[in-house]
């Protein structure tokens, strides 16, 4: 039995999610909050999976009057640096390149064009779904250089890192990542620490956190006074996790709960964090549309640097190129929605994105655009 | 005449019956393509339009025939056999199925097929068995067919491309165009098997299942409809883009507004698992055995019985209704109560990445 079949047998209970999608328990968890709630609440949702479950299932209609829902930063396709995407390209167009990585970046903007757009021009650009199937590619091509743009959150590093860890103890050499690691709490903290702010509490992703476990969040709720809850990405995942950090608001406390014990150990996983620390250190990081936020990244520490794409290939963009007119910045920092945005479904379509929140499956844009256009 | 036969052009000399694969001979027009089509093609197809040999076939229309359909549709999948069907039955199945939705009786498939240098004679023969029984079940003549050979490197194996030509005989005509205010939409059974099935079968994932596609030729649902429900408005099978992208084009080309019921769309729970698991939405996942109806209200439930009635219809629902609005062109009724825009799929689905 492969791996994977074995995981998916473990979790066949886990893998039936209609109990967690149950509309009798949404009624009665929303007649419990309409019920508790004594004045409108801003929650923030981390993570853009979140902001795509909440607007499918409509939660965020149905407490329209009590809370209002602002769509948080979590979207690795949508805050990898522009720099980053540009230097992609670049490094799909050197001729013995065989540049992988996540479908979704295929179709994001880069200063110019994207890597479709590289493909169509003769690149040898290639999906994969995981980092070691970009490993795999390295291995059947020995007279190749692989490169695996490598992005995500905490969710992603594990996969990416164990791919490097691979090809470095079995001595592959012509395999690199373009490393755009990012991290949860550093963004939570900017936002909190923002003058503008107005969100009282937080959604965080289960994913992360299920690598991670709780502990990043708890010094963050004590320090800003917000409730902070973990939640899965199901409706009533969802629904269990704005209950307790509602509950938490009426009674004027804080702290970190756990709405997904079924997904995240407090503790996080433990050889997950082995990969990340093995491979990893600090770095700042750019996010596209907000700017640099110090220690909000990993890069792959020296040990490891050759394979590091971009010391291996030297590539840097220096300049870069960002539309005019679109204000994914903004609202990535949940400053405004994405109908405030004169693009917005007007020049900026999922077939024709500006910005990279329309592109993602996670992004805010692409959310409004499939599921509210029209009818807000 | 010197020994060398030149119209035969630099054909591999080695006795023809020796070839296990498709070699670039067997598109050379001479000898190796004639005994190709006689050993291997004309083993599994046979009819009237082959056996007269021309370069066209000539075929006779009864005198109640009106008007006649025609379409084409070119297949194209990898891998080219998948638990429940093959390429074959896909190029048979998916021109029979767009024959009936305009309301045709299918009478006859052209085959045209383009061999990379290199392919199996073995699979080749086991497509042409699948092509010959999904023919025959759908009640449909392969009247005339066509072979090419690109280099090895140049195909993926095999394309087939399939022409159709169906006899319309009443006024049982269904379009897209003809949705109206009112009328009830059915589905005839569950949706995404086949493009699970496919994407399950290319074991990029890591995992096998279970899913089988939904391949299959729909006359016996089309036949029990025109009975059942003679003013049927709408038949469409949902394949490339899935049920969402198919609500929208019938939508916007009948200037109507659709409806549907999140909770009333049959879908296998296998097929919502791996969904689930990938990112994927079984609304835009491809089907090649279904069949979207919309029909007047007062005949919606003689179609739902007869279509539950037929073979592959036992799973059929009714799913949604046509409202009156100038909204968006489609609306999906959640298990919450809440509506939400069903969009046509913009572009390539792919996984989640986190």
């Amino acid at each position: 039995m492969k791996p994977f079949e074995h995981w998916m047998k473990s979790m066949d209970s886990a893998v039936d999610l209609t109990a967690f999608r149950n509309p009798e328990r949404a009624d009665r968890i929303l007649k419990r909050l309409k019920n508790e709630i004594t004045r409108p609440w801003v929650i923030m949702e981390m993570c853009g999976g979140q902001t795509h479950a909440l607007m499918q299932s409509g939660i965020d209609q149905l407490l329209a009057s009590q809370i209002e829902f602002i769509h948080g930063p979590g979207c690795p396709v949508c805050v990898t640096s522009l720099a980053l995407v540009d230097e992609a390209i670049a490094l799909a167009k050197f001729p013995n390149v065989i540049l992988t990585t996540y479908g979704d970046m295929l179709r994001v903007p880069g200063s110019e064009g994207n890597l479709f757009a590289a493909r169509a021009q003769g690149c040898d650009v290639r999906v994969v779904y995981a980092a070691l199937d970009a490993l795999k590619i390295a291995r059947e091509n020995p007279d190749k250089e692989v490169v695996f743009f490598g992005i995500g959150f905490e969710t992603t590093a594990p996969a990416n890192g164990i791919s490097v860890l691979q090809a470095y103890r079995t001595g592959i050499q012509n395999y690199s990542v373009l490393v755009s690691q990012v991290c949860v709490p550093p963004a939570l903290e900017m936002i909190l620490s923002s003058p503008q702010n107005r969100i009282q509490g937080f959604l965080a992703a289960g994913h992360v956190c299920a690598v991670m476990g709780i502990s990043e969040y708890i010094p963050i709720s004590e320090k800003y006074h917000v409730p902070i809850s973990v939640t899965g990405f199901e409706p009533i995942d969802l629904l269990a996790g704005i209950e307790m950090v509602v509950r938490d608001l009426e009674a004027g406390r804080w702290r970190v709960s756990n709405a997904y014990s079924r997904g995240v150990p407090a503790a996080g996983t433990a050889g997950a964090l082995a990969i990340i620390h093995e491979l990893f250190e600090p770095c700042n990081r750019d996010w596209r549309g907000i700017g640099i936020i110090p220690d909000s990244g990993w890069k792959l520490k020296d040990k490891y640097s050759a394979y590091d794409a971009e010391k291996k290939f030297g590539v840097t963009a220096t300049e870069t190129h960002e539309s005019d007119v679109c204000i994914a910045g903004a609202i990535l920092r949940g400053l405004n929605t994405p109908p405030e945005c004169p693009a917005f479904a007007a020049s900026c379509t999922p077939e024709h994105p500006l910005g990279a929140a329309m592109v993602s499956g996670e992004g805010t844009c692409s959310a409004y655009y499939r599921y509210r256009r029209n009818h807000d | 005449m010197t020994e060398l036969n030149i119209s035969e052009g630099f054909t591999c000399p080695a006795p023809i019956q020796a070839y296990d694969r498709i070699v670039s001979g067997h598109g050379s027009g001479g000898k190796m393509t004639a005994d190709l089509i006689e050993k291997t093609f004309r083993k599994y197809l046979e009819s009237d339009g082959l056996a007269q040999g021309n370069d066209a076939a000539n075929l006779p229309i009864p005198r109640q025939v009106k008007r006649i359909a025609v379409t084409t549709d070119s297949h194209i999948v990898s891998p080219l056999f998948f638990p429940g069907g093959d390429i074959g039955a896909l190029s048979v199945c998916g021109t029979v199925n767009d024959l009936l939705t305009s309301g045709a009786v299918p009478q006859w498939l052209t085959a045209g097929f383009i061999l990379e240098e290199g392919f199996p004679l073995s699979d080749l023969e086991k497509i042409l068995a699948s092509m010959r029984e999904r023919s025959e079940e759908a009640g449909i003549q392969i009247v005339a067919g066509d072979t090419k050979v690109v280099e090895h490197g140049k195909g993926d194996g095999i394309f087939i491309n399939t022409s159709g030509v169906g006899w319309i005989v009443d006024d049982f005509q269904p379009g897209g165009e003809k949705a109206q205010t009112g009328d009830t939409i059915i589905l005839s059974g569950t949706i995404g098997d086949h493009g699970m099935a496919v994407l399950c079968a290319r074991g990029e994932m890591g995992f096998e299942s279970d899913i089988r596609s939904d391949v299959a030729p729909l006359n016996e649902i089309v036949n029990s409809l025109r009975r059942a429900a003679p003013h049927t408005h709408v038949l469409r099978d949902p394949t490339r883009g899935g049920l969402s992208t198919t609500l929208n084009e019938i939508a916007v080309q009948s200037h109507v507004s659709v409806e549907i019921d999140e909770t009333a769309v049959p879908i296998r729970p296998e097929v919502r698992s791996i969904c689930d698991l990938l990112g994927f939405d079984p609304l835009y996942v491809a089907n090649e055995g279904k069949l979207v109806i919309f029909v007047p209200e007062v005949e919606a439930q003689d179609a739902l019985t007869a279509i539950r009635a037929s073979r592959y219809g036992e799973n059929a629902a009714v799913i949604g209704r046509v409202i009156h609005g100038d909204r968006s062109p489609v609306t999906l009724r959640t298990a919450f109560g809440t509506g939400r825009i069903l969009e046509s799929l913009p572009g390539e689905m792919l996984p989640r990445i986190c």
